[in-house]
Formats: C-alpha cells, structure tokens, sequence
C-alpha cells in the first residue's frame, strides 16, 4: 500500500484522479436514490403549489433572510409536536425550489403556522415586534409597507412549471391579475384564483388596506398558507395514533 | 503588480480588464436596474481601473532578468493584505450582528443592515473573504516552495484572486441589496456562481501546471490537502448550485432541486464547505507551516496519508447528519452518524499528527506565540472534530440541533482552528515576504494570541451555555404533562449569553485589528528581497 500510494505522489493527475474518485462516491450512495422518492413517496391529491402572491411572499421571506431564524421542519419528537404540531413530510416541501428547512431557530418553526393568528397580528408584529410581543428579538420590517413589485411573476412562475411545479399555461398568463385578486375580494379576479388553486385559498385583503398591494400582502398570505396547502400530516398523524 | 509583469504580460492583462469592463458593461445594459446592474457596474468599475493601472504600465521598463529563477510572490502579498481586508469586514459584521441578537433595537431603518441579510454577509465574507484569500494566497506560497518552481505563469495568479475578490464582492452586496439563493454558504446569484466556475477552473489549470514544473519528484502532503480543496469545492459548488434563471437579465433564480433533494443536495455541500474549504485547505496550511515554524519533520508520514484519505472519503457521506428526525429517508441519517463517528478517526489522527510534530520543540511553542496560534488551531482542530462527531450522534442531535449549540460549535472550529492558523501562516509569512527576520512588533503578537484565545473561549463557551439551555427548556415538560415553556421564555433566557458571545467576539476582533496594524507596519518597512530560490534549474517550458 504505501509504496503504491509512494508511487502516487509522483503523479499528479493521478491523485487528482484518486481524489475526485474517493470524494464521489459518498455523495453518490446518498443523494442518487433521492431521485426515485418521486415515485416512491407519493404526491397527496390536495396537495397545491403556492399562488402567486404567496409566492411573491416567500420571495420576500427570502430576501429578508428570515430563514436565518426560522426553520420549517417540525421533526418527529414529542415536544415539537406539542410545541409545534403534526411533524413535516417530505412531500409537503416536494415543490419547494428552494426548501426553506432552515437550521437554527433564534425564533419559533413556521411549519405549521398558518391560521394560528389573525392577518393583523402579523401585520403588528412585523412592522414592529416588540409592540405585540415585548421580550422579542426579531428585527423590525418597517419597509414592507412599500407596494409589491408583480413585474416578475409571470416568469417565476413558467421558471417553476419547467422544473415540474404544476403551474399550468392559464395559472402563468393570470399570475400578476391573481396576486392582485386574492387580496382584494371583490374584485373580479377572485374567482378565478379559486378555480385555479382551489377552495383552501384564502381571498382577502392581508394588510388592511384595500389601495394598494403591499409587500405585507404578499408576506402575510405566505404566513399564513404555511402548514395549509395539504392536510396529510394531520391525518398520518392520526392514522399512527391509532 | 505592474512592475513584475513583462511587457507583453502587461498587454494581455490589459485586454483582459478591457474584457472584463465590456462584461461589466453588458450585465448593466441587459439588466438596466436592480442588484444585477449594479453588480455590472461593479464589473466595469474593476475593469476600468485596472485598464488604467495597466495602460499606464505599458511602456515602463521590462522587469529584471532573472525573474524566472525566483519565486513568484507578489500575488501571495496581495492575497494576504485582501485576507486582512476581509477578515475586518466579515469579523466586524460578525460582532454587529451578534449585537444586533442582544440588542434588536440597534437595527437601523435600512433594509441592508437588517440581521437577515447581513449574517450571510457574515458567513460569505469570513468563510470566502477571509478563509479563501488565506487559502489561495498560502497555496501559492507552499505550491512553489514544496515544487522548487516558480509559478507556471504571472497572469493567472493575478486573474484568480482578482476574479475570486469580485466573486465575494458580488455575493456580499446581492445580500444588501436582498438577492440571495437562501442556501447556506451559497447564497450568491446564478452569475456570481458561473463566475467562480471560471476563476476556479484557472486556480486548478495554474495549480496543476505549476506541479507539472517541479523540481521534486514527490508532491509535498501540503499539496494533497490543497488539492483536495479545489477540486472537490469545484464538484460542490457546481452541483449545488444548479438553477435556472427567471430571466438572463435578473439576479433572481430557482435552483433546480426541491425539497428533500434539496435538502439533501444542500448539506452534502453545506457540511463538505466545512470538509473542503474550512477543513482540506488549512490542514494543507498546517502541513506547512507547522513544521516550517518548529523546525520540525512532520512525526509520521504514513499516518499523514492514512488520515488523508480518510478526511477525502468519509467527510462525504456526513451532510445528513444536519436533517435527524426530519423528512429526509432514515437510512441516509443513519449512513451520516455512522460516517461521522468514524470521521472522528482520521480528524484525529491530523490533529495528533500535528501536536506530536511539535515533540522536541515545546520550549519553541512557550516563547513564539507564532508557533502557539498553530499549536492552539491543532488543540481546537481536535476539539470540534470530537464535539461535531458527538453532536452527529442522533439523540444528542434531538437536543443541540436548531439550537445555539450549533453555532458555538462551528466558532469552536473556525476561530479556535481556522482563524488561528491563518493568523499563525501570516505572521510566518509577512516577515519572510517582506525581507524581515520578524514582525514589526512582536509583542503585538503576543498580545493578539491572547485576546484570540481569550475571546474563542468566552464565545465558546457562552454559546454552550445558550445551546444546552435553549435544548433543555424546548423539551421541558411539568407534572401535568404539559411544555413548561413558552418559545419567548427561552429567548428571554439568551439574553445574558448573547451578550457574553458580543463581548468574546470584539475580544477577538481587537485581535484581528492588532494583527492588521502589525501587518501594515512590517510590510510598509520592506527590509529587502525575499532570499529563497528555487535551487533546481528550472525545466523548459
Ligand atoms: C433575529 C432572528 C429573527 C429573524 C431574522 C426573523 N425572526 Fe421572526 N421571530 C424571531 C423570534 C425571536 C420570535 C419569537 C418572538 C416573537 O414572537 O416575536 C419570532 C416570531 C415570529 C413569528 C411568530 C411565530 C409564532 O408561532 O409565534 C412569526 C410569524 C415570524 N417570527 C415571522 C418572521 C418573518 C416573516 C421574518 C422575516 C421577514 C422573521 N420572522 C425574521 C426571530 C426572528
Ligand atoms: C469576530 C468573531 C466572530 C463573531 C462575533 C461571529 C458571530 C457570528 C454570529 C452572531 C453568527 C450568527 C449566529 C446565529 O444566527 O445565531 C455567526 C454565524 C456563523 N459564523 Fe461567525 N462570528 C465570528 C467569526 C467567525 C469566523 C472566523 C468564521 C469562519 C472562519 C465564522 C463562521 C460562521 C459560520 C459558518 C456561521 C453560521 C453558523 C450556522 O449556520 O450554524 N464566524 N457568527
């Protein structure tokens, strides 16, 4: 061994070889099976992709780095399920570019929050934390009243189609009207946010104000379909209670 | 810079940041607004000025003749002032945002100096900024002195850190400006990414051209960690990073993996960023300038190539140990515990390596505190090396995970090692580049080994403290069977240690600015010329 290895330090294309070699093949064994999780975990039937104003939320969500405090993950211990709620499945994030897991929790897990406080709340506690919560430390985000830029909602949504996200020709050409519509409920466009995405939606006006769609919007209707856009945690939950 | 270079060297650089400029000038057109037309301007600007500086250069004397035949250093002298120059920025951002965690109030109205955006502004400028820097700068160093050739050309050196320095400047100002890819250490945007690509495929071409050259016929252990690191972080960095553009002309993008893939795909580099680039590169680092600095051999060369190998092989599997208890399949949590405890191994037989190295010159280790950073980095490479594959275990990870236990542990690993042997490779190497027997002050660099240590421990060990406690109160439960504590309970009991983590990181940081000041004084008074030679007749190219 060692004189093949002393052999080998003659030669640099050789260890060159041997490294990428070497450092493959755990990866390899790890990651390749992955790709066949679509076929065996299945894709539950009420499982929906984000409209485009949650989207246009996580965007944001992105950008503010809140994933820096937050993860969305609840794992399978008994006191985040209490804490918490029903522990996340892989599929719920199968349509996630990128998934949002995170790995630190200066702040509580989202997983499960949506319906958990009113659109006002986390209006409040955004704009100013401490006003609801005194002992917080979440930064404030003062500037997210500022109105939301739609211009690129088309694109992201047909970039996502084409990595296999179900956003299907109508949902893409509507995507700026629908994030007007699902904040605004009289508006003629709010039905057919319902059609496209279905029932579970929730059509209203998030920040309170109905003259402006704001980056609160958008955040807002995010916050709150987390944990929403299927049930199946819950009832895998259940079925393994019995 | 100008005076090394040929003229005819001089000319293609010229045309080069005339190239680079018009690259700059393409971004901004196409984008017309947002984070990508600034970073175009960022281009052209960098263009533009080394246009100047070039164009100015062209027709000055050509440099002296016998330039071949010496060691090519100027690049490693550049490498490390950007090293210094990062290691400010990302430290002091550090200390910002570790204030910001005990004082959320502080935040100004600005949405750039928000804690989200500027903790990876943290992460990329100490981990890139400052680890790269010392990493490319220190390669180049120990690839000519351990091959006995001069560098296999004078532009290339020059194109990568350049190249590498805009890179860390896209990605840190995209996250002021609120571009980002969310993924832990790769965060830049899709072009910042191809961008690398292209500087890091020259470092290799250099690294492997300059080997072609040497004059020994074995390549120093030194050389197989820096390999190492190039090459895998090349095959992480491109996997990772995949991602499809919204449109070519904006920084926003998808990558191409989604949920658990992602995840996965995500911590089989997130951790294999640790392995390669804060782990491969500076055990390279210690392989040199450990023995260079004692006088000694290194104790065993075969344990050098076990553990080699072992760190190459077994780091690869570990990624999942940061997804227990998540969604991700069990048997790829089980595969990295397993990997991780064994990992333990090799890491340990580097670190005892190292120390034992250091048998026979403990009274060297007492008097220069140059020495006692790198034995210190060795003592703390060992340290997390056993705390990380303890934390990898899954019922201690059910406690520690998504905690701040995590994050002292990391700190362990990068001021207690990596920080330390850096600081311990520039002290070694500023006086030698500038024609100095020493550093301007010595006993500036006693008092940096202090506060450095001083400041790691109280970092350290407060954030244990955090971690331990956070972990202990989520899962509390009283006699009726009930949480005992609120969330906001627990983020109130931070409180004292977030401040202690404040004061142990400016600690380390007045270390840092020490250390810049002692640099600045030693190169300003250069003593002469740098005196080793390659000795071997070069070969012809
Ligand atoms: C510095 C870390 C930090 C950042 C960054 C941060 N948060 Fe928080 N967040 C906290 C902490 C701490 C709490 C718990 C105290 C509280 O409720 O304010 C919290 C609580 C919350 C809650 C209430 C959760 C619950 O179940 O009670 C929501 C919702 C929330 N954050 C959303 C956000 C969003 C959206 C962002 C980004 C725009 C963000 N956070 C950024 C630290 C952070
Ligand atoms: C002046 C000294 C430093 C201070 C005060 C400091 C402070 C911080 C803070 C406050 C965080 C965020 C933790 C959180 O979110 O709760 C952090 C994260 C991090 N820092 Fe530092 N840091 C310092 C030096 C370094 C160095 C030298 C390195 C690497 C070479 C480094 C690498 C990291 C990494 C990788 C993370 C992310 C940890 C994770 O995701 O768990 N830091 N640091």
């Amino acid at each position: 061994m060692l004189k093949l290895h002393y052999n080998l330090e003659k030669v640099s294309m050789g260890l060159v070889a041997a490294i990428i070699f070497a450092a493959s093949i755990g990866g390899i064994v790890e990651i390749a099976p992955l790709f066949t999780i679509d076929e065996t975990v299945e894709l539950p039937d009420d499982l929906r992709p984000h409209t485009p104003l949650e989207l246009a939320g996580r965007e944001i969500y992105i950008r503010e780095g809140c994933y820096a405090c937050h993860s969305q993950m609840v794992r399978s211990l008994a006191d985040e399920l209490d804490r918490y709620g029903p522990y996340s499945l892989a599929s719920e994030s199968a349509y996630n570019h990128p998934m949002l897991w995170g790995s630190k929790r200066t702040g509580p897990d989202l997983a499960r929050l949506g319906g958990k406080y009113s659109d006002d709340w986390h209006v409040q506690h955004l704009i100013d934390p401490r006003s609801v919560v005194p002992a917080s430390i979440m930064p404030a985000y003062p500037w997210l009243d500022r109105p939301l830029d739609t211009g690129l909602l088309r694109d992201s949504l047909a970039t996502l189609a084409r990595l296999g996200v179900p956003y299907d020709e109508a949902m893409i050409q509507a995507a700026s009207a629908d994030a007007q519509a699902q904040s605004n409920p009289d508006s003629d466009g709010a039905e057919g946010v319902i059609e496209r995405y279905g029932e579970g939606v929730a059509i209203r006006d998030f920040d309170g104000d109905t003259s402006m769609l704001s980056e609160l919007d958008a955040v807002v209707a995010y916050l709150q379909s987390l944990g929403t856009l299927t049930d199946t945690p819950y009832e895998v939950l259940a079925e393994g209670g019995q | 810079m100008t005076q090394t270079l040929s003229i005819s060297e001089r000319k293609i650089g010229f045309w080069l940041a005339v190239l680079l400029a018009l690259l700059g000038f393409v971004m901004a057109a196409s984008a017309r607004h947002g984070v990508m037309a600034a970073h175009g301007f960022m281009a052209l600007a960098l263009g533009f000025g080394l246009v100047f500086v070039l164009g100015g250069a062209l027709f000055d004397p050509e440099p002296q003749q016998d330039r071949s035949s010496r060691y090519y250093d100027a690049p490693t002298r550049f490498g490390i002032v950007m090293t210094l120059v990062w290691a400010m920025i990302g430290m002091g951002v550090g200390v910002w945002v570790a204030g910001l965690l005990y004082l959320p109030e502080a935040t100004p109205p600005w949405p750039w100096t928000s804690f989200g955006r500027l903790r990876p502004v943290h992460t990329t400028g100490i981990i890139f900024g400052f680890g790269g820097n010392a990493l490319i700068a220190t390669s180049f160093h120990v690839l000519q002195r351990t091959s006995r050739a001069r560098l296999a050309d004078n532009i290339s050196p020059w194109f990568v850190l350049l190249g590498f320095n805009l890179f860390c400047l896209w990605a840190v100002t995209g996250y002021m400006m609120g571009s980002t890819q969310s993924k832990e250490y790769a965060e830049a945007e899709w072009y910042a990414d191809l961008w690398l690509v292209v500087v890091w495929v020259t470092y290799f071409a250099l690294y492997i051209r300059t080997l072609a050259r040497r004059a020994e016929p074995h390549i120093y252990v030194a050389n197989w960690y820096y390999l190492a690191f190039i090459l895998v972080v090349a095959m992480l960095h491109i996997v990772n990073n995949l991602a499809l553009p919204v449109r070519w002309t904006t920084a926003e993008s998808f990558p191409v993996w989604s949920g658990v893939q992602d995840a996965m795909v995500q911590w089989w580099y997130g951790h294999n960023a640790v392995a390669f680039f804060l782990t491969s590169g500076f055990l390279g680092m210690l392989y040199y300038f450990l023995p260079v600095r004692s006088g000694r051999p290194i104790w065993s060369y075969r344990l050098s190539i076990v553990s080699f190998w072992g760190i190459v092989f077994f780091y690869i599997w570990v990624g999942s140990h940061h997804l227990h208890y998540t969604a991700l399949p069990y048997w790829a949590q089980t595969l990295g515990m397993t990997f991780s405890v064994i990992l333990l191994v090799p890491s340990w037989a580097s670190a005892g390596n190292a120390i034992a190295t250091l048998n026979g010159a403990w009274h060297k280790v007492r008097d220069d505190a140059t020495l006692r950073f790198m034995f210190v980095a060795a003592v703390f490479y060992g340290l997390s090396t056993f705390e990380g594959s303890f934390l990898a275990i899954r019922p201690v990870n059910s406690l520690s995970h998504y905690t701040d236990w995590t994050v002292g542990h990391v700190h362990s690993g990068t001021l207690g090692w990596v920080a330390m042997i850096v600081f311990g490779a520039i002290y070694t190497l500023v006086p030698q580049l500038s024609g100095r027997e020493a550093m301007a002050s010595p006993r500036a660099v006693e008092w940096h080994f202090w506060l450095a240590v001083g400041g790691t421990l109280v970092y350290v060990v407060s954030m244990w403290n955090a971690g331990i406690t956070q972990g202990l109160m989520w899962r509390a439960y009283d006699e009726n069977g009930a949480l005992s504590y609120s969330f906001v309970q627990s983020v109130e009991a931070m409180a004292p240690y977030y401040l202690l983590r404040t004061i142990g990181g400016a600690m380390f940081l007045a270390g840092t600015v020490i250390c810049v000041w002692n640099c600045r004084a030693t190169m300003r008074t250069t003593g002469g010329e740098v005196t080793d030679r390659p000795l071997a007749p070069q070969p012809a190219e």
